[in-house]
């Protein structure tokens, strides 16, 4: 089987501050793949990249055996690949936010029925009731008609998944889905994505929760200054004896504690 | 006070009313397409169209509407831009408003939070998709009370219309003032007047902004 995502020698710098050096790795289809590190280690940005939110510098990037923006040229030069292939490599994923982004204007089943209106032109009935049937999905079928704005962050989080995942998409990236949530809505978003990955949906999940990474992920890919510093399934990253570096960066967690229960699955 | 020679002008009062009423609302409408066609050609013309058309907006908000209109009125016919009064007085409401609503607009556009339109993209929106759907309602949504504010500036700027001879409200109070000596009065009528629209402007604008606090940027 092709992977999810694969990544060969990935670069990208913000000015003269070199965010990611040389990442190659792979998304395999159907696995959770949890990128972990501490603030600034570069995931985010990894991840982005892997939706072409971020263009990077070098390296390539393949969605599902497809090049990601750009194809390989003559003489190891790369070209551009216009924003119609991009496009459409980019309806195989699905993206959930930290901040959610949901649209404030549209309620939350207008939020989820949008694209499924203007990108697949479904008709009307059609979208409303593949729309519902997301929102249920996540379980907010009673919050259809509220706006963002009337909902708690871990309902929003939460329409926004649906609304990625009504498009159908063949993997989820998901940037720090519970960063901007209160401690007990936390919960309810993990639930949701826990449930999603029993389903066998292929996620790529930028993550503080260690937690969350060491029961649901199959992989695990650690970062530290833009570059894969551990990489592996979670029994083996967290095995003991840590490496100093994963090891501070373990202990600064809270939760650290469910690391240390489940580093030996 | 003499109350009774105003009111005794109350048709002619009433029809200088209305010219203010067929200056402002159409002059408003005309000034927000304008003010956004504006906007959008900064935004999406390229570095020099950007440039260019800051300068001028920048002119027509740094000059008075006074100077522009006089301009326009009697200097437009020695450049071959010959208009009737009122047209002047549209068009020239149209552009002062229009540059302002421009800016307005422009930092609305500016703080729609770039996550909302990555997540258009995400959503496989096209780029004029977005702009529809997400970009402009979001930017509507911001610029509300701005956008108001603006509304009750350009009705009472339409006072100065009555400088070019449109037969508006000011040029009828003023010119009863001069015929029947009771200026302080008429004075005095004109200032209520637009305080009354003033204030009629700005409880629909804080109904419309009720009705759209559920829709707030969460």
């Amino acid at each position: 089987m092709i992977p999810a995502i694969r990544l060969e020698g990935v670069a990208k710098s913000f000015g003269a501050h070199q965010v990611l050096a040389d990442i190659s790795m792979e998304a395999q289809q159907g696995e959770v793949t949890c990128l972990i590190g501490p603030s600034g280690s570069g995931k985010s940005t990894l991840l982005r990249c892997m939706a072409f939110l971020e263009l990077h510098d070098a390296g390539s990037i393949e969605v599902l055996g497809r090049p990601l923006g750009f194809a390989p040229g003559p003489m190891g030069a790369r070209i551009r690949l216009p924003d119609g292939d991009v496009a459409q490599v980019r309806r195989g994923i699905g993206m959930v936010f930290q901040q959610f982004n949901l649209w404030p204007h549209m309620t939350a089943l207008g939020n989820v029925m949008e694209a499924l209106r203007l990108v697949l032109r479904l008709p009307r009935a059609e979208a409303e009731a593949r729309a519902r049937a997301n929102l249920a999905r996540v379980d907010l079928a009673n919050r259809a008609g509220h706006y963002p704005a009337q909902l708690s962050g871990g309902q929003q989080q939460r329409v926004a998944i649906a609304r990625a995942l009504a498009l159908e998409p063949r993997i989820m990236l998901f940037d720090e889905p519970t960063s901007s949530l209160d401690p007990e809505l936390t919960g309810e978003v993990l639930r949701v994505m826990r449930r999603l990955a029993e389903d066998g949906m292929t996620m790529v999940v930028v993550t503080h929760e260690i937690g969350f990474a060491a029961q649901v992920a199959q992989h695990l890919v650690f970062l530290e200054h833009g570059g894969i510093a551990l990489s592996g399934p979670p029994s083996e990253v967290f095995r003991r004896p840590w490496p100093p570096r994963l090891a501070g960066f373990l202990e600064g967690y809270l939760d650290r504690g469910a690391a240390l229960l489940l580093s030996g699955r | 006070m003499n109350a009774a020679l105003l009111w005794d002008s109350l048709p002619s009062v009433a029809a200088g009313f209305g010219v203010t009423m067929l200056m402002w609302l159409p002059g408003l409408a005309l000034a927000l397409a304008l003010g956004l066609v504006f906007a959008l050609l900064r935004q999406y013309g390229g570095r020099g169209v950007d440039a260019a058309l800051g300068l001028v907006l920048a002119a027509v908000r740094g000059t008075p509407f006074l100077i522009q209109l006089f301009l326009l009125y009697y200097g437009g016919p020695l450049v071959g831009i010959d208009l009737d009064a009122t047209s002047a007085g549209l068009l020239g409401l149209a552009v002062y408003g229009g540059a302002y609503y421009a800016e307005i607009m422009r930092g609305g556009f500016a703080a729609v939070p770039r996550g909302h339109l990555e997540a258009a993209v995400m959503a496989g929106l096209s780029r004029a998709q977005t702009l529809r759907r997400i970009l402009l309602p979001e930017m509507a949504l911001l610029i509300l009370p701005a956008a108001v504010n603006m509304a009750v500036v350009l009705m009472k700027e339409t006072a100065v219309l009555s400088i070019i001879t449109v037969p508006e409200l000011t040029m009828v109070i003023t010119g009863i003032g001069s015929s029947t000596f009771a200026f302080t009065e008429a004075a005095f009528l004109l200032a209520l007047t637009y305080w009354a629209l003033t204030e009629a402007t700005g409880v629909a604008g804080r109904f419309v902004e009720r009705r759209m606090a559920q829709v707030r940027l969460a």
